[in-house]
């Protein structure tokens, strides 16, 4: 029996994972005032660079650093239209998925129907033994360490550090920010940058490690979700990591019931995460009750007057 | 270095106007990098995709066929995006409203001529997006909920539910267990307008929505309330306009259209449902609105742009083995450009040198 | 011009400065010399070209000519870290704050790298105690009077120890009593030897405060003198160029009650919004009842209910003419004879992206023949636009030019004259010359009273208490979301109006 609810929490871990580290990422982008929608495109082509760049090199470690450098190069796109250009931040990050999940496919072409071993979890030897925990804490992919990491790294970085400080200020503000003289636009591209790479991070999680192929549309929405999350988590950090893993527990729920059959038609189950999105949007704004913590800037172009 | 955007005096329209031509130019030289990357000539990608399809009578026709949904979803698009509200799930909305317009001539199958299926099939169709589009409407009225997450979350479970369909309860008996849908009966697909080829009524329904709308937009209390909302949230509601109602009727229309738009596929070019009838037309309609800068007639222009790019890819893909990845990585780019070049149109581009700002 | 080194230059002089907007030259040769110590005064009336010169001083706009000297050496200020720097503080205007960060957050934010919170936090409260700033750190902005955030914006510019501070119309927010506190912060700031540039067009203010002053009109300096030593006539006439015309009096008639609010109270609409409690008003036909409050204070929640934007909580709360219609529409009450006219000339009253005509449309498409039957005749939003044009004597580029080309009193003159040229029976007008400049202002207020004089009930929510006294029969005052008994504007004193809009009991006589 242990070992079934063990197999459950690992299978809710992996299916987290990427969706955390996808959200925090965009979680720094929104709060310094940016609202960058293709996240679902930088991770399809995350996924496919760090498949093809993993087989080619026979690395994964190259394959997952192309990946994120794969999402960073394209949310400079997106960064030079939406900061340089000062252009719709919306329309922008729909060219940007729309862009970014055809690239993918022309990246990754050569690559469906290959598969790779999937990265390793790590074992500490002694610890991962543990009864219970053991494998849980202790033996585990490093991308699950890793967005640990990220998450406690963001929610201090927010809230401790100067830079987090003026990123949260921009964010809020952009025309008081820049009276003050903070860095408006330079602020804003690097958050950019960041979220870019969380977000071809994750994607080269999908291929390398979740799912050791590439394949078209294997990110299935899920940058979407990441978006979700963070309005879901309120734009706070920790509270992204728990609306990762109730969403990665709803995914796993749903698979063992299509496995369990009951009786229900299979699309219906997997249609769950996106009406599951749906309502959880919708309980999480009734509870506000028109009171919305959003970033103040966010979404709205800032053209520095000279 | 930075940039410098300083901000242009009197912009004539004319200027506007221009400004997508020099962004397909732009993307068309970005394309051409990609093309010549992917080891094959740039210039006989040039060709098949775009010179080939204009010289040929039939290809011409074929572009009309393609452009007519694009037309349709992108006039209600422009609903939206006039009214700054941002409907992504026209996919979605297209899907459900060929569902719904799909009833009727399913029920009809067999029957010998019933002349007032088509119009109503249509008319549900309609009725079928404008509901769909009515979801994220009311959830962003009532709740606050962003209707960009919940338009696009929407798309999935509306291909699911169609793929549920053709595969279950309406999957044809006598079709080898294919996952289609019986074919419609010929009074209840739209009739062709030339003797041969496939170009069918829709365009002149396309044609219609975009002359209507631009009448809406332009002379009606309804149409500078849309465009007052979208400039000035806050003068919308001076004005006398209730921003949750606007957010409705915007989402209404649009999910309609885009509703129409998918039981004109149905009933004009395709006969029947499958799994995928759409591939990708609500988010390219995406494109095609802002190619046509959210104007009825920029539209036209721009579906047919949009509608060659398809066309070409798929020519590209027999004659040069491209993959069709390439139109959808064409478009991306395109419509980056597009942003870029209404950018330019407003703001005079200055390279500054040495300082940050 | 020869430059001084050293110790005796003056701390900053400005030489020559050009700053040109397109067509509009903001700033035209302007000179300015700056001397330690010194509270120096920069004079002119909206439009003048005085923000957008500290806007240069401060690093925020580059000019496109002349320079600046900063103790007798030239300097370049790309952004304003650079001037902070230097040594150059700012107070602004419309103040650059975050509302939903702490008062710490805000101030932290604008600190050079390495600052730590807790030490911060300690001259907060130092620099408190020195000037009479108190600040709670942990406050978070929202929660703050207009007062309060004035305060974090001066200590927030006091804690980088600047050689200059200038402060733009500071106590256009401000009550008469914030504004005195004020004063003897700046005064001992001055003692200390700080250099402080004060923008105001406030010449009552300026003869009390400051030892010099700048006169800018049109962008140009026009003279430069010791404000203490002139008239405020002589002064006023620099500032304008021409006499300003006096208002005309009236025969001042109240007739029947025609705008009423009975008990209103409603919870705020938006996030850190104010809740009105419990408001009755009668507002006759025939005069002008002044409602002043400093801003935030009610006001635009007040202003919503009475249009009919936003409905009220009751139906009976909100009556025109005797007849209930607080759940109407802001159409509904247009047609009901009813005119509105809020505060934000740009995105509220009007739309800058749209023509003169459209604007017509907005707000007037329910009591024309413009829009009949939901089509639009746009020749006949021509015509009433035009004939705004003409009897408001709006200054445009183009009958057809887009709202947003016009001059921020060009623009409020035609907003104004679209309300007024329906001969509305209640006018309900917010700030109505609110950065005007001062011909339009004049030209806006015997309007008003023409209106009222014709039967009219007018309803003037403002700040502006000279424009209260100048033009307002009765006055009552929003504080907090209340509003007081209305008192007969001959027989109370401006003193004890400031008094009560702070939420003091200044009068005991309520008419």
């Amino acid at each position: 029996m242990i070992g079934f609810w063990e197999s459950i929490l690992l299978t809710v871990i992996t299916a987290a994972t990427p969706l955390l580290i996808a959200a925090l990422g965009e979680l720094i982008v929104e709060k310094s005032g940016v609202l960058n929608l293709g996240v679902e495109g930088m991770m399809a082509v995350g996924a496919s660079t760090g498949f093809a760049v993993a087989t080619l090199t026979d690395s994964s470690l190259t394959g997952v650093l192309a990946g994120i450098g794969a999402g960073m190069a394209l949310s400079l796109v997106f960064a030079l239209v939406t900061l340089g250009f000062a252009a719709n931040q919306v329309a922008a990050g729909l060219a940007l998925t729309i862009l970014g999940l055809g690239l993918a496919g022309l990246i990754g072409a050569k690559f469906v129907g290959t598969s790779r071993i999937a990265i390793p979890p790590i074992h500490i030897p002694g610890l991962s033994e543990l009864p219970l925990v053991g494998k849980l804490v202790f033996g585990q992919s490093p991308f699950f360490y890793l967005s640990v990491a990220l998450a406690v790294g963001v929610a201090w970085f927010l809230k401790k550090t100067r830079a987090g400080l003026s990123l949260r200020s921009i964010g809020e503000n952009h025309s008081s920010a820049h009276a003050l003289g903070l860095k408006v636009l330079r602020t804003r591209l690097l958050a950019i940058l960041f979220g870019g790479a969380c977000a071809g991070l994750a994607g080269a999680y999908l291929s390398l490690v979740y799912t050791p192929f590439w394949s078209p549309g294997m990110t299935a929405g899920r940058g979407w979700i990441a978006l979700a999350l963070v309005v879901f988590a309120s734009w706070l950090p920790l509270r992204v990591f728990l609306g990762a893993y109730l969403f990665g527990g709803a995914t796993i729920l749903q698979m063992h019931a299509q496995a369990a059959s009951l009786g229900l038609p299979s699309q219906a189950l997997s249609a769950f995460p996106y009406i599951a999105t749906i309502i959880a949007l919708v309980l999480i704004s009734m509870r506000r009750v028109g009171a919305t913590p959003a970033p103040g800037s966010l979404g709205t172009a800032f053209v520095p007057p000279r | 270095m930075r940039l410098e955007l300083i901000p242009r005096r009197d912009v004539s329209s004319l200027q506007r106007s221009l400004a997508p031509l020099w962004a397909i130019l732009a993307a068309l030289v970005m394309g051409g990098l990609i093309v010549a990357f992917l080891g094959r000539s740039p210039l006989a990608a040039f060709r098949v995709y775009f010179l080939d399809p204009l010289t040929d009578p039939w290809a011409l026709q074929e572009l009309a066929v393609k452009a007519t949904p694009l037309i349709i979803i992108a006039t209600g698009l422009v609903y939206c995006f006039r009214a700054n509200l941002w409907n992504i799930g026209a996919e979605g909305q297209l899907i459900v409203g060929a569902i719904f317009g799909s009833i009727l001539p399913l029920a009809t199958v067999g029957m010998e001529s019933a002349p007032w299926v088509l119009p109503a099939a249509l008319l549900l169709g309609a009725l079928g997006g404008a509901f769909y589009g009515f979801i994220p409407a009311i959830l962003r009225v009532r709740f606050g909920v962003s209707e960009i997450l919940v338009s696009l979350m929407l798309v999935y479970v509306a291909e699911l539910t169609l793929d549920y369909l053709v595969r279950g309860p309406w999957r044809d008996p006598k079709g080898f267990n294919f996952p289609t849908t019986p074919t419609f009966e010929s009074f209840a697909t739209l009739p062709n307008l030339a003797s041969e080829g496939r170009l069918h009524a829709g365009i002149i329904i396309a044609l219609i929505c975009a002359a209507v709308t631009w009448f809406v937009l332009n002379r009606t209390l309804f149409g500078f309330g849309i465009r007052v909302a979208g400039e000035a949230p806050r003068a919308a509601r001076f004005s006398g306009f209730n921003a949750n109602r606007m957010t409705i009727a915007a989402f209404v229309i649009s999910g309609g259209l885009a509703g129409l738009a998918g039981i004109v596929e149905v009933t004009g070019q395709i006969g029947q449902l499958k799994p995928a009838i759409s591939g990708g037309l609500g988010f390219t309609a995406i494109i095609v609105a802002y190619l046509g800068r959210l104007h009825p007639v920029g539209i036209i222009f721009g579906a047919f742009v949009i509608a060659l790019t398809v066309y070409g890819g798929e020519a590209a893909q027999i004659a040069l083995k491209l993959p069709l990845d390439l139109t959808r990585t064409f478009q991306g780019i395109l419509l980056f450009c597009v942003l870029a070049a209404d950018a330019l149109t407003t703001y005079r581009l200055r390279i500054v040198r040495g300082v940050t700002a | 011009m020869a430059e001084v080194e050293g110790a005796d230059a003056p701390l900053c002089v400005l030489d020559g400065i050009v700053k040109r907007f397109g067509d509009l030259t903001a700033n035209d040769h302007v000179s300015l010399t700056l001397r330690t110590g010194e509270i120096h005064a920069l004079l002119g009336e909206n439009g003048a070209g005085k923000s957008t010169l500290v806007k240069i001083l401060d690093g925020l706009l580059a000019p496109d000519d002349g320079r600046i000297l900063w103790q007798g050496r030239p300097v370049t200020l790309a952004n304003p870290e650079e001037a902070a720097s230097l040594g150059i503080g700012m107070v602004f205007q419309h103040f650059s704050l975050f509302d939903n960060l702490t008062v710490a957050e805000n101030i932290a934010v604008a600190m050079p790298a390495g600052v730590r919170l807790r030490v911060l936090n300690k001259r907060i409260q130092e620099l408190g105690d020195r000037y009479g700033l108190a600040l709670d750190p942990k406050r978070e902005v929202w929660t703050l009077s207009a007062g309060e955030r004035q305060r974090i914006e001066i200590v927030r510019a006091l804690l980088r120890e600047p050689k200059l501070l200038i402060l733009d119309e500071p106590t256009s927010v401000l009550t008469p009593q914030e504004a005195d506190n004020l004063f003897t912060t700046l005064e001992e700031l001055a003692r200390q030897g700080c250099a402080l540039l004060y923008i105001s067009h406030k010449l009552e203010e300026v003869t009390r405060l400051c030892d010099r002053a700048t006169i800018l009109r049109g962008g140009r300096v026009v003279a430069t003198c010791n404000p203490r030593e002139e008239t405020p006539q002589k002064l006023a006439s620099l500032m304008v160029g021409s006499a300003i015309p006096p208002l005309r009096d009236r025969d001042h008639r109240p007739a029947d009650v025609r705008l009423s609010l009975r008990g209103l109270s409603a919870p705020p609409a938006e996030l850190h919004g104010i809740a009105l409690r419990n408001v009755s008003l009668d507002i006759r036909g025939g005069e002008i009842l002044g409602l002043a409050g400093v801003a935030g204070n009610g006001q635009s929640e007040l202003f919503e209910i009475l249009s009919g934007e936003r409905a009220a909580p009751d139906r009976g709360m909100v009556l025109i003419d005797g007849e209930a219609c607080g759940d109407a529409g802001i159409d509904a009450r247009r047609r009901q004879g009813a005119a509105f006219l809020p505060e934000e000339r740009n995105g509220h009253a009007a739309v800058g992206a749209l023509s003169l005509p459209d604007n017509v449309v907005l707000s007037r498409h329910a009591t024309s023949d413009i829009a009949p039957s939901g089509v639009i005749a746009f020749d006949k939003a021509r015509a009433l636009s035009d004939a705004i044009i003409t009897k408001f004597d709006v200054r445009t580029p183009s009958p057809l030019a887009d709202a947003g080309k016009l001059s921020g009193g060009n623009l409020q003159k035609f907003v104004v004259g679209r309300e007024i040229i329906g001969n509305p029976r209640v006018l309900v007008i917010d700030n109505p010359t609110w950065g005007v400049d001062a011909g339009a202002a004049v030209l806006i207020r015997q309007a008003l009273i023409d209106l009222a004089a014709a039967g009219t009930a007018v309803l003037m929510i403002s700040q502006d208490l000279d424009e209260i006294f100048a033009i307002a029969d009765r006055i009552a005052v929003i504080h907090h979301g209340t509003v007081t008994a209305p008192v007969d504007a001959r027989s109370v004193a401006r003193e004890d109006v400031g008094l009560m809009m702070t939420g003091g009991q200044g009068v005991s006589h309520a008419a």
